[in-house]
């Protein structure tokens, strides 16, 4: 414990340190503590108390009711709990499309547009990134244009002669109508007869709605530019070294990619899909500006439907328990991301083939940097080309070492 | 570009070309077809990212029939400048506007300052409890934003705030992560500069405000560009914390636009038009940082 004795040491010109931190501090102590922690604790309440929006909520007769809101809300039977499972329903299909989609698309745009030797990168960049820095509101605006019944993409879609449905006005489930293909109407009675949360089985695998479904387009359009940047990042941090070794002992680009890039990148990806994850389950601004939770409900998230349910209905406590609820699905699936995604301790079998990889890089690095001379070239600056063709020693090493 | 292209490889191949091709297991044509392939895709991908906003600028000149029966075409048949007309000069809009650039600049200046105050005593200050509220932090951090919503509503309700700039401003100066981001920036530069002014006499505060701050540029740019943005681009917080016309912001005056307020039909050249408009101050933000934004994450490896 050196602290105390530097601490006092110093304390010439360290004198008063104690009270400036805390002063230093303090503004944003108090202000998370007035707008994050004690508006929590609040609702926290409202969710176990009847308050019906008038007055304070802890007047004299706001009475506290126990689990009165969560059961009405996980097992009520009424509408509330046929609300809520929907708009589970519909935010579970918006997170599995969304997730993974935005993940795989922002990858393969910072793998494009990372290349050294690419031209106009600035360009590409700056266009991917665009959509991300608009605001929801505006994004939306457009995309009900886009994707009206006489909109651009139904448009498009005519030249090749498919005609659009009319997105944000059509209910149907997109799983329901690709069953419909084969004449498959009507589920089997094991799917129709059970229900969880107010909806059927058959329903829960409808699908995300043909609304919902341009919702996930957009999640798509705004958000990967900004995932793309991380990925980038990432990328730009690898040392091109050990890409070069396993060039040089004959993997293709693909096997590379696949096999040395991307298990470097796994901080980066776990990054990726926890934001992506938290994000997606708090669907508001689109739904608030767009639809409103219509066509037939299937646009309703549990964001909205919280919003809604307090502001709209006062059936605040339901509202708060909705909020709580949500909170504890996401951590919930955050957590549940982190225990899939951990390091684990690799079998020795497994392990033999990424260990020769392993081996053959660190061997490689000193003939790799031999070969190419300078090392990894010069990652960051913007003279693409820079006069050279920095392709060509990439085959012909390839070539050279079989 | 071209000149590179063609002379590393000329097509059709020559009898000769084809000798040395067999010597060379035809690399380079792959290579260039490679590479064709990467920037059809790249174009491709460019167009689809672009093509909605400029889809956007131009609806926003047409009018509302041609907007409805030619919704592709980038030059309106009839230039029409209707939508900006209504939107000055009949409607809320310049209200809508000059309340969110209100809002935008308090908050970002207020961000600043107290995020660079709270980041810079957690990095450097020796004090009790420092690691209790860096902890958290962390942990308040985590808390989504949408549960937020109805506990923000109560808060400002209660202390009574609600409906005024106060209630639209102030919960909005909440940042952790920008604490965050000041903490880690202060963490990395040498503290030997603060410790010289010290030996000379210096407060703390003097110290922060004259010295610490200044060398602190890189990340208060960043702390300004996300609490311009976010703050900009904030919905919900203005939902739950005014009704009064007066004070609607532009997110929620377009949304409410949206949703059909103040007109018959569908108006997309309006509604548009009023979505361009509160794009651009994030887009001027946007393109005069843009280095920054774009080189934030590859500055470590800069030569």
């Amino acid at each position: 414990m050196s602290k105390p004795a530097r601490t006092s040491r110093r304390s010439g010109i360290r004198g008063g340190e104690a009270a400036s931190g805390w002063l230093f501090t303090a503004p944003m102590i108090i202000l998370l503590g007035m707008f994050l922690v004690i508006p929590v604790l609040m609702a926290l309440w409202v969710s176990f108390s009847d308050w019906g929006g008038r007055g304070s909520p802890f007047g004299g007769n706001v009475k506290f009711v126990g689990f009165d809101n969560y059961s009405t809300l996980l097992s009520g039977g009424g509408l509330a709990e046929q609300d809520f499972g929907t708009a589970l329903r519909n935010n579970a299909w918006y997170v599995v499309l969304v997730v993974p989609i935005q993940t795989a698309l922002s990858l393969l745009l910072a793998v494009l547009v990372n290349r050294q030797i690419l031209r106009g990168r600035g360009f590409f960049r700056t266009s991917f990134y665009f959509p991300s820095v608009t605001s929801s509101v505006a994004i939306t605006v457009l995309w009900l244009f886009l994707f009206s019944s006489t909109g651009a993409v139904n448009k498009l879609l005519s030249f090749i002669g498919i005609t659009g449905p009319n997105w944000f006005n059509d209910p149907s489930g997109i799983l329901h109508n690709f069953l419909q293909l084969f004449g498959v109407t009507q589920g089997p009675a094991a799917l129709t007869d059970g229900s969880f949360l107010g909806v059927s089985w058959w329903d829960w695998l409808a699908g995300p709605s043909v609304a919902m479904t341009a919702f996930i387009l957009m999640a798509v359009f705004t958000t990967s530019g900004t995932f793309m940047l991380l990925f980038i990042a990432a990328l730009q941090n690898l040392s091109g070294e050990v890409t070069e070794a396993a060039m040089m002992d004959g993997a293709n680009g693909w096997q590379r990619f696949w096999k040395v890039t991307l298990p470097q990148l796994r901080p980066t990806l776990f990054t990726v899909l926890t934001l992506g994850l938290i994000g997606s389950w708090q669907v508001f601004d689109q739904i608030y500006t767009g639809t409103k939770g219509a066509p037939g409900k299937t646009t309703l998230t549990p964001a909205f439907l919280s919003y809604q349910s307090a502001f709209n209905n006062q059936e605040w406590g339901q509202g708060a328990a909705i909020a709580f609820i949500l909170f504890v699905i996401i951590v919930f699936f955050t957590l549940f991301q982190r225990w899939v995604l951990r390091e684990r301790s690799v079998s020795n079998r497994r392990m033999r083939p990424y260990l020769s990889v392993a081996n053959g890089a660190t061997a490689n690095v000193v003939a790799a940097s031999a070969l190419t001379g300078a090392g990894s070239g010069s990652p960051g600056t913007d003279s693409p080309g820079s006069g050279s063709d920095p392709d060509s020693h990439a085959p012909d090493t390839t070539g050279g070492t079989r | 570009m071209t000149a590179t292209v063609s002379t590393k490889t000329p097509t059709p191949p020559s009898p000769s070309r084809r000798l040395r091709s067999l010597s060379r297991p035809q690399l380079p044509t792959r290579a260039v077809a490679g590479r064709s392939l990467m920037y059809a895709i790249l174009t491709v991908l460019a167009i689809i990212y672009i093509a909605p906003f400029l889809v956007q600028v131009a609806t926003s000149f047409k009018t509302d029939v041609e907007a409805a029966s030619n919704p592709i075409s980038l030059i309106p048949q009839t230039w029409s400048t209707a939508a900006y007309e209504k939107l000055f000069l009949n409607s809320d809009f310049p209200v809508w506007f000059k309340n969110s650039a209100i809002v935008t600049i308090f908050v970002t200046l207020g961000r600043v300052f107290f995020n660079s105050l709270a980041g810079y005593a957690l990095a450097r200050l020796q004090f009790r409890g420092r690691t209790v509220i860096f902890a958290g932090l962390i942990a308040v951090m985590s808390v989504p934003g949408v549960v937020l919503l109805i506990p923000k509503f109560l808060v400002i309700n209660q202390i009574g705030i609600y409906d005024t700039y106060v209630g639209m401003i102030v919960p909005l100066l909440t940042d952790a992560a920008g604490v965050f981001i000041m903490k880690n920036f202060f963490e990395s530069i040498p503290a030997s500069v603060e410790e010289q002014a010290r030996i000379d006499g210096a407060g703390t505060f003097r110290v922060f405000w004259s010295i610490v701050l200044p060398m602190a540029r890189p990340a208060l740019i960043t702390i300004v560009i996300l609490s311009f943005q976010g703050s900009w681009n904030e919905l919900s917080h203005f939902i739950v914390a005014t009704q009064s016309p007066e004070l609607t912001t532009l997110t929620k005056g377009v949304a409410s636009l949206a949703s059909g307020e103040l007109s018959q039909g569908t108006q997309y050249p309006l509604k548009l038009a009023a979505a361009a408009i509160m794009t651009i101050p994030v887009a001027v933000m946007f393109f005069i940082f843009q280095k920054r934004i774009m080189n934030t994450t590859d500055g470590a490896v800069k030569e």
